[in-house]
């Protein structure tokens, strides 16, 4: 159980109380805000017309039926932007994206035009009536073949362009690594493809954007998770056109889940903004999940060769992965500049390697554009799953126990802080004890008789580790930056006259929990109760600058950035106490709300006192009032991790695979709110699960997307998703103010390998060494057939 | 998202809904749960200029056993039969089947009458009701017919509805001793339609099958009655052996195809594994084994 | 285009609207009626966050007109709490975390709410199963189902 105990009282909710969320007051009685739930006097709506196409020259666009609609008032297209010099963007990974084409679209779902109409249902009908003529061209959905001399290039706007690679990235040793691989006992080569999913959280994406022609102020309420990012991206991209960055608002209200998926500038929020600039109305875009799922918010699309090199007696030492990574018509991921494969190198995992190297190739595909950090820090899941299998296909290969083999290899608790043949510094770790309770809790040694019993008559039955290491809380200056913008985080703490007190932060919550959990870090450590600290995020006008809530950052960054201003706080207080006890400061002694003289604690201050007192009766010398801003810049990332172990039946008869039982322990250090962080691991496992079991989306060749909506994405309900259980060990961050190390993402990033590594367990003795996810019926019973035990 | 424009009449009696559809002819379509159309029409894949709106007309919502049928009225919802007792005692089969149509919101507006006129070959109750051998009442303007559920289906969407015609009731024979049945739906996840499924009503004297109905969704452009399987057990001993038979002979009779829910020949298989599976369900609840 | 006049009762007050028959529920709820607790979130009648009461019954209003609830009873997610008190569903979502982003927990919380009307005790698969029409991606269930069962031991009102 978690290790976390509380320093605070229940009424003071510091850390380790497992408080009931104050945000929950207003999404109880259906009163969040979210952006469609935004309503201005005169607010026009824009709906899209896309294209069918994945790759077509556009030869007409004809808007009289639209026009000729009573309530049509625009059909924006890319000619008029591009007066404007709008037509095309900056993307995040410092790439360009159409807003709308000139001259052609890239990928199927591409916006082509936009219908301007007084309701949301003449703009439909608007939609429907606009023509558009295509040519076709040829289609490039295979990555590998995007990469073949001779393919259709298609980035013809980019001059000198003759081919469709992006870039190439590699780290680790190479010369080292080929002579260990040269050299090594067992080799195991295997390839591993992630598919492209989709984020689909419940609310899509869109937005309303009002330009005041007055005072030239842009408003804009958006599906973002980084407010002051999209401010700062609008005021350089569209500086030209008036825009300027103090008269820029970005207003980030209620979000229905984020998970990465609401960080990028879709064209449908510029295309808003330039309606609303040109017009002076405010104008609403809401995305329909179609278009959701057929344009906005892809992940994954990472094809692996991996490669582990060791000894027979199940020592690793060698890793070596060749990745092709399909990035869509444009590189619009979003990741740290400096790293275009993200923290794809985090691949080395739990385990001590002696030598590693990996390449990583983009290419551009007639696909949206994909890249997305889905709850997945930046490609971490990509690099969990893929060792994760590597490590066990190693182990079954030499006859040894998955979980054996994972022990032998894992880094050790005394070699930490560890740094990785990539240049990682992992801060803390203890995974012995991670995957020994997840072992305890799950039963292993009894499961694993019950699956030899099992064997023997004929039934599948598997158990699947994952024994995953997180990295998150993007970063350090020194290396990160996304355009350039460094990945601080910030925190503006306010404490008023009567002892409550407000804070701002530079991130954003999308359901986290941030309202409750920033209150208990600051109520930790000043001992003012949380429900008396009031927590804002969102507003660029009020917060101070951040990166925003993604990547499991925010406890990591934002939350460092609190306790760091709570601290400068507090030591203002201590000056204010000693002025007002008339002793010196290295007499007090501090406990939570309250400082005393040493060996005299009757005589004290609380610090509800000292705030009055700053207002009413400060020492002279000294500015009044009780504030402090901290800019957090981490000194280096935190290192959750976990194991988790899964045991599933498959049905020889129809391929289904049934998770029987799946116990996830999760370490992310000192833990805020236990509640809260249960909940995220709920959540994250049930997104690991999907893209295990369920989800994916394909083009077939001529770039028709499949699975476009949610009658064949499949999002789990409530009867796929089995009934987690959770555990915990705690290894606080040893850099980190408060311990905490982030927990949103590990979920999603650990899961899909213990899913995957059970299934291929029962079917390991039939001979199979792999399966793709998702792991559909269909694949399951065609691998059955083909060995001969399907029913 | 949003349909186009259509004029909208939600007619009190049957005769009043009937002469609209005399009116309007093909520019007319039925409201009655919606969740087949409305969809469709908010994707702008129907575009009805007529709505008429039946589920103001009373006396259409009943389950009932009258006549020598369980007769289930127009209006009757999925979420009514589901939870209806008579047809969980009775009619198995038929509670199988209303509990997996779609998910439960969608149960509490979709009817089982919809789901027949409505000749999705994905749908569900047309292989049920090809098992029971059972038989729509359809309402004109000159009148009620009677048509049996073999010939109502004659092609993808299509039924022998006359455009002026209301499907008014469903009929299936009567329960009889001995008889069992049992649905079993292979779906991705819940609410998704069938990759396959089977419905299987048979009837047991002593242990040989007297009457065995089979009916197979979603492997064919229309729901198919397996008649040679069928024919495969009556007779027979309800036993290992006449199952497999049977279930191997009803995957020759599937005709699927290949799409994001299978191959052609996953989903022939699991009409085999599937129909044994039934089979054997039925056969427990034939004999009063739970 | 003909508009057609519709009075529905909206959580025991008649609410009067002057529709296009091709205007759904949920829009007439949320523009019409400015009631913006019943969420959107998709558009195939796949996942759930539009869930109101139609006459007691959970349905999805993006896929039911406005014109068919004329003369009839809706309750919404506005609804639940009565003279300043939450229904014992809030209670439960908030007691036991049932709620993250919030976006799919009105539709959530009706559903439940009618679920525990018909069936007052339902077993975890009874939840389970109720529930399979609405889609969580923040929860993973987990809590939800904690949430209706906390529900289900308080009186109901």
């Amino acid at each position: 159980m978690s290790s976390t105990t509380s320093r605070t009282s229940p009424e003071i909710g510091g850390m380790g109380h497992s408080m009931k969320r104050k945000e929950d007051a207003r999404f109880l009685r259906g009163q969040g805000k979210y952006v469609d739930d935004v309503k201005l006097p005169g607010m026009l709506y824009l709906d899209i017309v896309r294209s069918p196409y994945a790759h077509a020259k556009i030869t007409k666009i004809d808007t009289s039926k639209a026009m000729a609609i009573p309530g049509v008032l625009a059909v924006v297209t890319g000619e008029l932007l591009k007066q404007y010099n709008l037509h095309w963007m900056p993307t995040l990974m410092s790439d360009t994206q159409m807003v709308l084409p000139v001259e052609k679209v890239m990928h199927q779902g591409q916006e082509v035009a936009a219908v301007l109409a007084t309701t949301r249902y003449i703009a439909a009908d608007g939609v429907q009536a606009v023509e558009v003529d295509y040519e076709p061209l040829p289609v490039v959905v295979d990555p590998f073949k995007a990469l073949e001399p001779g393919a259709t290039v298609l980035r013809t706007d980019k001059e000198g362009k003759t081919d469709n690679h992006i870039w190439h990235w590699e780290a680790g040793d190479k010369a080292g690594t080929d002579q260990a691989f040269a050299q090594a006992e067992v080799t195991v080569k295997q390839d591993i493809y992630i598919p492209r999913i989709n984020v689909a959280s419940i609310e899509t994406c869109g937005c309303v954007a009002h330009f005041n022609k007055t005072d030239g102020k842009l408003t804009v309420w958006m599906t973002t998770q980084a407010p002051h990012a999209i401010r700062t991206v609008f005021a350089l991209v569209a500086g030209h056109v008036g825009l300027s960055e103090e008269k820029i608002r970005i207003i980030s209200p209620d979000i229905g889940g984020g998970f990465g998926g609401k960080v990028p500038v879709y064209p449908g929020y510029v295309i808003a903004v330039a309606a609303s600039v040109l017009t002076g109305a405010p104008v609403k875009w809401i995305e329909d999940r179609m278009e959701n799922l057929q344009a906005a918010s892809f992940a994954r699309d990472y094809h692996i060769t991996a490669e582990l090199a060791g000894k027979k007696d199940g020592t690793l030492q060698a890793l070596r992965f060749k990745t092709i990574a399909d990035h869509g018509y444009t590189d619009a991921a979003a990741n740290p500049s400096k790293f275009p494969a993200g923290l794809f190198h985090i691949a080395t995992g739990s385990y001590d390697f002696q030598h590693a190297f990996m390449e990583v190739d983009a290419a551009y595909t007639n696909k949206p554009p994909g890249g997305i950090a889905y709850r997945c820090s930046f490609r971490v899941t990509e690099a969990v799953h893929t060792i994760e299998r590597m490590v066990d296909i190693f182990a079954n290969d030499i006859g040894m126990d998955p979980a054996d083999l994972r022990k032998k290899n894992f880094i050790k608790p005394d070699q930490f802080p560890y740094k990785s043949q990539f240049g990682f510094e992992y801060d803390s770790g203890n995974y012995v004890g991670a995957l020994d309770l997840a072992m305890q809790r799950i039963g292993y040694d009894e499961l694993r008789k019950e699956r030899a019993e099992k064997r023997k008559k004929g039934e599948l039955m598997g158990i699947g580790i994952s024994s995953f290491t997180e990295i998150v809380g993007a970063g350090p200056s020194k290396h990160y930056d996304i355009l350039g913008i460094k990945m601080f985080d910030s925190c503006e703490l306010r404490i008023h006259p009567t002892g409550k007190a407000i804070a701002r932060f530079g991130t954003k919550s999308q359901g986290q929990g941030h309202e409750t959990t920033y209150a208990q870090i600051i109520a930790e450590e000043l001992g003012i109760p949380a429900e008396h600290v009031a927590v804002e995020e969102g507003d660029t006008d009020t917060a101070p600058y951040g990166l925003g809530t993604y990547a499991s950052r925010s406890t990591p960054v934002a939350g460092a950035a609190g306790a760091m201003a709570a601290r400068k706080v507090r030591d203002k207080a201590r000056k204010i106490a000693a002025y007002l006890l008339e002793v010196s400061e290295e007499d007090l002694d501090w406990e939570p709300g309250k400082f005393f003289v040493k060996g005299s604690p009757s005589k004290s201050k609380t610090i509800q006192e000292c705030a009055f007192a700053a207002y009413t009766n400060h020492p002279q010398g000294m500015e009044a009032g009780l504030e402090a801003v901290n800019y957090y810049d981490p000194p280096n990332l935190t290192y959750p991790f976990g194991s988790y172990i899964c045991v599933v039946d498959i049905d020889k008869g129809t391929g289904q695979v049934k998770i029987r039982r799946f116990v996830a322990v999760d370490d992310c250090g000192n833990i805020i709110n236990p509640m809260i962080v249960d909940g995220q691991i709920h959540g994250g496992l049930t997104m690991g699960l999907a893209p295990a079991l369920y989800e994916e989306i394909n083009y077939d060749a001529d770039g028709n997307i499949q699975g476009g909506s949610l009658m064949d994405y499949l999002v789990p309900t409530s009867m796929e998703t089995p009934s987690w259980e959770t555990d915990k060990t705690c290894t606080p961050s040893p850099h980190h103010p408060i311990g905490a190390k982030g927990v949103g993402e590990s979920a999603t990033v650990g899961a899909p390998a213990a899913i995957a590594n059970a299934v291929v367990d029962a079917l390991w003795h039939l001979g199979v060494r792999h399966v793709d996810i998702p792991i559909t019926p269909p694949k399951v019973w065609a691998l059955l057939k083909e060995k001969g035990v399907a029913e | 998202m949003i349909p186009a424009s259509f004029e909208y009449s939600s007619p009190k009696t049957l005769s009043e809904a009937i002469a609209l559809l005399q009116q309007h002819g093909a520019d007319a379509k039925i409201l009655s749960g919606g969740q087949s159309l409305i969809p469709l029409m908010k994707l702008r894949m129907a575009a009805p200029k007529h709505v008429v709106d039946i589920n103001g007309i009373d006396g259409l919502s009943y389950i009932k056993e009258d006549g020598g049928f369980l007769t289930i009225g127009a209006l009757t919802r999925e979420a009514d039969v589901d939870a209806s007792q008579l047809v969980r005692d009775r009619y198995p089969l038929l509670a199988d089947t209303a509990g997996v149509i779609g998910d439960p919101l969608v149960r509490n507006q979709a009817t089982l009458a919809g789901n027949l006129a409505h000749a999705d070959p994905a749908n569900d109750h047309p292989a049920t009701m090809l098992a029971f051998g059972a038989s729509v009442v359809a309402t004109g303007p000159n009148g009620t017919r009677t048509i049996a559920i073999s010939d109502f289906f004659t092609g993808i969407f299509t039924t022998t509805l006359e455009p002026d015609e209301i499907l008014t009731e469903i009929r299936v024979p009567m329960s009889q001793p001995g008889s069992g049945g049992a649905y079993l739906k292979v779906e991705r996840k819940v609410g998704d339609f069938a990759a396959a499924a089977v419905a299987v009503q048979i009837t047991l004297d002593g242990d040989s099958f007297t009457s065995a109905g089979i009916g197979l969704t979603n492997v064919g452009p229309m729901p198919i009655k397996a008649t040679r399987a069928e024919k495969a057990l009556i007779g027979k001993p309800a036993v290992e052996s006449t199952i497999e038979d049977a279930a191997r002979i009803a995957a020759e009779e599937a005709d699927p195809a290949e799409d994001l829910r299978g191959s052609v020949d996953y989903k022939r298989s699991l009409v085999r594994v599937l129909t044994a599976r039934a089979l054997r369900q039925a056969i427990i609840r034939a004999k009063g084994e739970h | 285009m003909t508009t057609r006049k519709i009075t529905v009762n909206v959580n025991g007050t008649p609410r009067e609207g002057d529709v296009e028959p091709r205007l759904l529920l949920v829009h007439f709820l949320r523009e019409d009626l400015s009631m913006t607790g019943t969420h959107i979130g998709c558009d195939t009648t796949s996942c759930g966050a539009c869930t109101v009461l139609l006459d007691g019954k959970a349905i999805k209003s993006c896929t039911a007109f406005a014109v068919q609830a004329d003369g009839r009873e809706v309750m919404t997610v506005e609804g639940l709490e009565r003279d300043g008190k939450l229904d014992r569903i809030q209670e439960g979502f908030h007691h036991e975390h049932g709620l993250q982003c919030g976006f799919c927990t009105p539709g959530m919380m009706m559903t439940s709410y009618a679920l525990l009307k018909s069936n007052p005790s339902p077993s975890e698969h009874d939840i389970r199963w109720g529930i399979s029409g609405n889609l969580c991606r923040c929860t993973g269930y987990v809590n939800i189902v904690k949430a209706i069962q906390y529900a289900a031991q308080k009186p109901a009102e």
